[in-house]
């Protein structure tokens, strides 16, 4: 257990290192996207019965927990196996289970923190009641790890920076970005509508924003099933990647 | 008694190159033994098998009696490796790398062993400073450090030496030649063979994957009268 302990603590020393860059910018992103918006459409768009502004933070919040969950684990495996420092985690007997634990909470943890910077950043400039914290947890923990994991396999695969950024420009970003973070899907054509819902995103937002609102697109029970099922999926795919070793040991 | 290594007809290919080609040997607890051979000859490669980095195609590598694969968690336990790249995790300083890397091995408490290691090859003063800020020796003396935190019974020096200065030599070769004179075994790969020939009581020649010579140092020498390990070597690759 101490190797896991090491592990899991490194990485968090290594984010918080630098937190400027890996808290701290995240949340100033998330702030202007809130002032941009929020300003535009705060006095024309109402969404569940709430102002425009009051409805995006909870998708800001969420999107950041993501998407700095998924930048946390892919960005310290890929440097680390660029710079050859993956050695040093190689080297030492610690199992498989134990080096997957480690990245995904770390990054989770990281995910969890912008997300908590977003909320006190964003929550001066709207009226922000929590109707049911612990689907907000849920939804934050289940999301952020599987958006890790997937981090994860990321920066396994990647050989090259350009690859990551690949990875994170063409499936990250635009299931984050079209997932209901802006907007509610209900307000879309029939045939986005039912296209979002294949987007796992789509309801780790709606099911998050359920914990504010207390209404959502669709009922959070299914929410959380959904997202529960793919981070079993993605979570068994890992950690069978990581048992045959592969792209670290050849 | 086990041997501290055992390596039996081990056989790795990258795609069409055969790296290593049935490498057998066995190297004896308390040895200082020698692996030398030219650039691609399967030197590293037989050593990130030993290190569980790389899967062998078929054979087995036994660290103490435990075997790499199967038994991995205690045959890591028991081997240090110092790393032929110069790589370093930029984010964290001497003292905190030797203590993570005491942590990855499931030791909590290993300041005093640290503090010992950082005196013999002489990094001290550098114990607080970032990595990225020391020099390549310096950077070299820490890889070292690094194989040596949990004290394991064998130990890999790949290509220590490379591009460090004499006085850094000679500090780590005392240091090493110390550890050996407690009982833990050594494995060195250099392309000094005047080291090799200094240190190793026992050698390896490999050429293209394969063992060509192996025996004591003295033998080898002897079976070339009035030459130096470097005639050895370079009339065994010849040959």
């Amino acid at each position: 257990m101490i190797g896991f302990w090491t592990l899991f603590y490194k990485e968090l020393l290594r984010f918080w290192k630098v937190a400027f860059q890996t808290v701290g910018a995240p949340v100033l992103t998330a702030l202007l996207y809130l002032l941009i918006f929020g300003h535009v459409l705060d006095e024309h768009v109402q969404v569940h019965g709430v102002r425009y502004t009051t409805f995006l933070v909870p998708g800001l919040v969420m999107m950041q927990v993501l998407q700095n969950a998924f930048a946390n684990s892919s960005s310290s495996l890929i440097q680390a196996k660029i710079t050859g420092s993956i050695i040093f985690v190689l080297l030492p007997p610690i199992p498989y289970s134990a080096f997957f634990a480690a990245y995904v909470l770390a990054a989770v943890a990281r995910g969890l923190m912008v997300g908590l910077g977003v909320l006190l950043a964003t929550v001066w400039f709207t009226e922000l009641k929590i109707v049911a914290p612990l689907w907000i947890f849920a939804f934050a923990l289940f999301g952020g790890g599987l958006f890790a994991a997937l981090g994860m396999i990321a920066g396994i695969w990647s050989e090259k920076f350009d690859q990551l950024a690949a990875f994170q420009n063409f499936l990250i970003m635009p299931l984050t970005m079209l997932s209901g973070v802006f907007y509610s899907i209900y307000t879309l054509p029939e045939f986005w509508q039912r296209l979002s819902h294949y987007n796992p995103v789509f309801y780790m937002i709606d099911g998050f924003r359920y914990g504010f609102f207390g209404v959502s697109d669709v009922a959070p029970e299914i929410s959380l099933t959904v997202v529960v099922a793919c981070f079993a999926v993605v979570f068994a795919l890992t950690l069978s990647l990581l048992k045959r070793g592969w792209k670290l040991r050849a | 008694m086990v041997a501290a290594v055992s390596i039996i007809d081990v056989v790795k290919h990258f795609g069409s190159l055969k790296a290593l080609a049935g490498v057998s040997l066995e190297i004896e607890q308390g040895g200082f033994f020698g692996l030398l051979g030219p650039n691609g000859a399967g030197k590293t490669t037989l050593i990130s098998s030993l290190a569980g980095l790389l899967r062998p195609d078929s054979g087995s590598l036994k660290v103490m009696g435990h075997d790499v694969v199967k038994d991995f968690r205690e045959a890591r336990r028991l081997l240090g490796v110092v790393p032929q790249e110069l790589v370093f995790d930029p984010f964290f300083n001497v003292r905190e790398t030797l203590r993570i890397q005491s942590g990855y091995f499931g030791i909590r408490k290993n300041d005093d062993w640290i503090d010992e290691i950082l005196e013999n090859l002489d990094l001290t003063s550098k114990a607080e400073v970032n990595m990225r800020r020391l020099s390549g020796g310096m950077k070299r003396r820490v890889l070292v450090a690094q194989a040596l935190v949990h004290k394991p019974p064998v130990i890999v020096l790949d290509e220590p030496t490379a591009g460090v200065d004499v006085e850094l030599r000679q500090g780590l070769w005392q240091f090493v030649r110390r550890l050996n004179g407690e009982g833990h075994t050594i494995i060195l790969t250099t392309h000094y063979l005047e080291e090799a020939e200094a240190l190793c009581g026992r050698i390896a020649l490999m050429k293209q994957g394969r063992v060509i010579a192996l025996d004591t140092t003295a033998n080898l020498m002897a079976a070339h009268p009035g030459g130096t390990l470097e005639d050895v070597f370079v009339r065994t690759m010849n040959q």
